[in-house]
């Protein structure tokens, strides 16, 4: 059991590969860096395989039927003295435990294999594509630092371990996005991904939080055993918001509506950053937290609804916008959101083995496109626009092969592996709960059909039709070297037989084989079986109508994989229609037909132009200026005209005071107070005055008068 | 012979009446202080005869030792007099009363 009990080392592996690069990464040789880089991670590969490997031996043994493996390496967040308890929803108390812990089952082992696989595949590539870039170690380095996180998120065993991941994997693709920083677009858009990715964190905190405080643990197996225990009921309100808030991180780290906007614009990264990060791993790790969360999702009806309406919307509208686009690497981004809510309307639906079967496809498949895309590129020396191609089949053979086995298998032609994906999604959605799930199986058959559209029309535009590119790019076409063309054809090979994994039942019925010939369902049937019970429980009108895990062979199943492939042929037809022959100056059915559909489309909807408007506040509406630059705008009013204004004013108020109190005391005090006695003195003693002649024999005379009338009145009285 | 005018007290007062009112009259119309001094004698003197008159009427001698006090008096007050005279003299180099009216308003 070396590789379970050691299953630390996968994410450690790539983690001491960007150490390397941080530390001595400068010095190093070319030769060293790709040795180094490449090598951790062919390394982590072998050591998944051999961790699935045993890990199917362990669990096949009767005390560990069907359990998930779990290895503790040590306690990170805890205490065993109660230091970190917090009350519960119930008044209990619980401890907050949250360990560096990894967990192993079904569902991790096979995202740790594609991504490791295609991981490893994306790294030798990159020894070819870079090497003429600059910042060759640093490139190396985060995209060690990227695998590192993203096996910590999958193969954690709690949400705040997988948290740590998500972050992780959030910081890498800012950091590769904005690889080449000398260009403002590329920092504009590594900014625009970590940001919106942000808000969807914000979400997943709040969802944590939630769970911690109404289950009372965060790890795996704790959750999904409370959840299995029937404790509680269905469409409890705080799982409900749980799962809403938990979904909302998945929409921002896999780029549903409406956080999917940063995906196109992660475009300015190199292409193996959009192939790995952008198509088969980082976007896929909303899917596998919300299928990891499939307990919880389950009892809460009201999310499922949303994760399904909201991913077969995302599927049409990005489905819609990439008819349109000139970039080579933007179609394949739109692409991915997409396909991207394929994989939530699957999940959506109940669904959940067939939405991972779609993750699993769909990262070989895309990410051979995008590196194929890259391929292409190289060979254009930069040339990026699909006006300016044309032609390349034969110049760049393996390149084109390679491509146009995934784009038959992203639009669902049989026998490739997207066929058998897509299709169980679509008949997924067919015979969901109640018929009104017939409406999504209708946009997902648009979106089909539009895929193939779209799909095709690249292949024509930049493989087949006239070419249309300048002669000095036209001399330096060339095919890509080894490093480069193995990868595809290695991926063009999974994109080929991958899709036999889960042989629908209802089709090998059809040459005689019976018994369970979906291998991945029965794989995944640990994982997601409970939950299948517990949604056949809640809607009783489905045991009747045809349960999931019974292959009961029903008519419709073959009409509707016809009619699939029927949208697929279409698509094909339609592009090679109007692209087969595309000459310099081709104008697209779409514009000539409709003009401001046209419009609309090329501008995406004119959606970034909105988010500018109301949430950051990059234009004004008018004179207001409204979103987070607007909220700044006005605590700024705020602060001058209020706060400043208060503070302004009592200063006003102060020196009128003083002025009242300066007059008061010299009018009313000095003026009546002091000086009024004075005046009146001397007013009253004016009349006083005058009888001071000085003439001392007048006072005389006045005595001698007073005198005598003395006497007078002596006398006669 | 017998006189044809008896001296009774009333003449004596009379003659006492007529050198105050005189004495007045110089105390208040004199314009050289040392006339006014003498004045004032004159006063004091006819108050003294007043007196003596009056004691050889009742037959007492009050009216008599009274009058030696008034006369001591006097004196001391002309003292007094003559040492301000002098004093305003030094001030002002006249000696006329009309000229003591520093004190006018």
């Amino acid at each position: 059991m070396f590789f379970l009990s050691h299953i630390w080392l996968i994410p450690l592996l790539p983690a001491f590969g960007a150490a390397i690069m941080f530390f001595f990464g400068r010095k190093l040789q070319k030769a060293s860096v790709s040795a180094l880089c490449v090598g951790t991670i062919v390394l982590a590969f072998l050591m998944s395989c051999g961790a699935a490997w045993q890990y199917s031996a362990w669990s096949s043994t009767p005390e560990n039927f069907h359990k998930p493996y779990q290895t503790i390496l040590y306690t990170w967040l805890g205490t065993d003295t109660g230091q970190m308890n917090y009350p519960m929803q119930d008044g209990k108390s619980a401890a907050f435990q949250a360990d560096a812990g990894f967990l192993l089952d079904p569902l991790s082992s096979i995202w740790l294999l594609f991504v490791t696989g295609v991981g490893m595949l994306i790294h030798i590539y990159s020894t070819g594509y870079m090497a003429h870039e600059g910042g060759y170690y640093r490139f190396f380095g985060y995209l060690n630092l990227f695998m590192f996180s993203m096996l910590t998120l999958i193969l954690a065993n709690n949400y705040v371990l997988m948290f740590v991941g998500w972050e992780g994997v959030g910081l890498c693709s800012y950091l590769l996005i904005g690889f080449y920083f000398h260009r403002k677009s590329a920092t504009d858009a590594g900014n625009k991904a970590f940001i919106v990715n942000r808000i969807g964190d914000a979400g997943f905190l709040l969802g944590m939080f939630f769970i911690a405080w109404y289950f009372g643990s965060l790890r795996f197996t704790d959750v999904n055993h409370l959840a299995h225990s029937g404790r509680f009921a269905i469409g409890d309100p705080i799982i409900t918001a749980a799962t809403l808030l938990l979904f909302v991180g998945a929409c921002g780290k896999s780029a549903q509506i409406p956080l999917y906007v940063w995906l196109p614009d992660a475009m300015e990264g190199p292409t193996p950053v959009s192939a790995l990060i952008h198509a088969a791993t980082m976007v896929t790790a909303g899917v596998y937290m919300v299928a990891r969360s499939n307990a919880l999702f389950v009892l809460a009806p009201t999310s499922m609804k949303t994760v399904a309406i909201v991913g077969a919307l995302t599927a049409i509208f990005a489905a819609s916008i990439g008819l349109v686009q000139n970039d080579i690497k933007r179609v394949l981004a739109y692409s991915t959101v997409s396909q991207l809510g394929y994989m939530f309307l699957a999940l959506g639906v109940g669904a959940f083995s067939a939405g991972v079967f779609h993750v699993f496809t769909h990262a070989f498949f895309k990410a051979l496109l995008f590196l194929g895309a890259g391929s292409v590129i190289h060979a254009m020396s930069g040339e990026q626009d699909m006006r300016n191609m044309g032609a390349l089949r034969d110049r760049i053979p393996i390149t084109y092969r390679t491509m146009f086995i995934a784009t038959l298998a992203i639009a669902g032609i049989p026998p490739f592996a997207g066929f058998f994906s897509k299709d169980e999604i679509l008949w997924q959605a067919w015979t969901s709960e109640s018929v009104a799930y017939h409406v999504l199986w209708f946009i997902g058959y648009a979106t089909a059909l539009m895929t193939a559209f779209y799909m095709f029309r690249l292949i024509f535009l930049t493989f087949y039709s006239k070419p249309r590119m300048s002669r000095e790019v036209e001399h330096h076409i060339h095919e890509s070297p080894a490093s480069m063309t193995m990868p595809l054809v290695v991926l063009a090979v999974m994109s080929l037989f991958a899709g036999f994994l889960g042989f629908p039942q209802s089709l090998a019925r059809l040459v005689g084989i019976h018994g369970q010939t979906n291998r991945f369902e029965a794989f995944l049937d640990p994982v997601f079986s409970k939950e299948a019970q517990v949604f056949k429980a809640e809607e009783p009108s489905q045991l009747a109508a045809g349960i999931k895990e019974e292959e009961k062979t029903s008519g419709i199943e073959y009409l509707l994989m016809l009619l699939s492939v029927a949208a697929a042929g279409l698509g094909y037809y339609m592009a090679g229609r109007a692209y087969s022959n595309a000459d310099k100056g081709y104008t697209e059915p779409i514009a000539a037909a409709a003009p401001p559909v046209y419009n609309v489309l090329l501008n995406k909807y004119y959606v970034d132009e909105g988010y500018d408007y109301v949430f950051t506040g990059r234009r004004k509406v008018g004179d207001v200026r409204l979103g987070v630059l607007g909220l700044g705008e006005a605590s700024s009013w705020f602060d001058v005209h209020i706060v400043d204004g208060a503070v302004n004013g009592a200063g006003w108020i102060t020196r009128l005071t003083a002025t009242i109190s300066s007059w008061w005391d010299k009018w009313i005090i000095d003026g009546i107070g002091v000086n009024g006695p004075a005046i009146l003195a001397r007013m009253l003693s004016y009349p006083a005055r005058l009888f001071e002649w000085g003439l001392v024999q007048w006072y005389a005379l006045v005595m001698t008068a007073g005198l005598v009338g003395f006497v007078f009145y002596y006398v006669y009285h | 012979m017998e006189s044809m005018l008896h001296i009774t007290t009333l003449h004596y007062l009379v003659l006492g009446a007529a050198l105050f009112l005189l004495g007045v009259i110089g105390v208040l119309t004199r314009r050289n202080v040392v006339i006014v001094l003498m004045s004032i004698e004159l006063i004091l003197n006819a108050v003294n005869l007043n007196l003596v008159a009056f004691s050889r009427m009742s037959g007492g001698l009050h009216g008599q030792v009274f009058a030696i006090f008034v006369i001591t008096d006097a004196a001391a007050e002309a003292a007094v007099g003559l040492g301000i005279l002098i004093a305003f003299f030094r001030n002002k180099e006249t000696v006329n009363i009309d000229e003591v009216n520093l004190l006018k308003w």
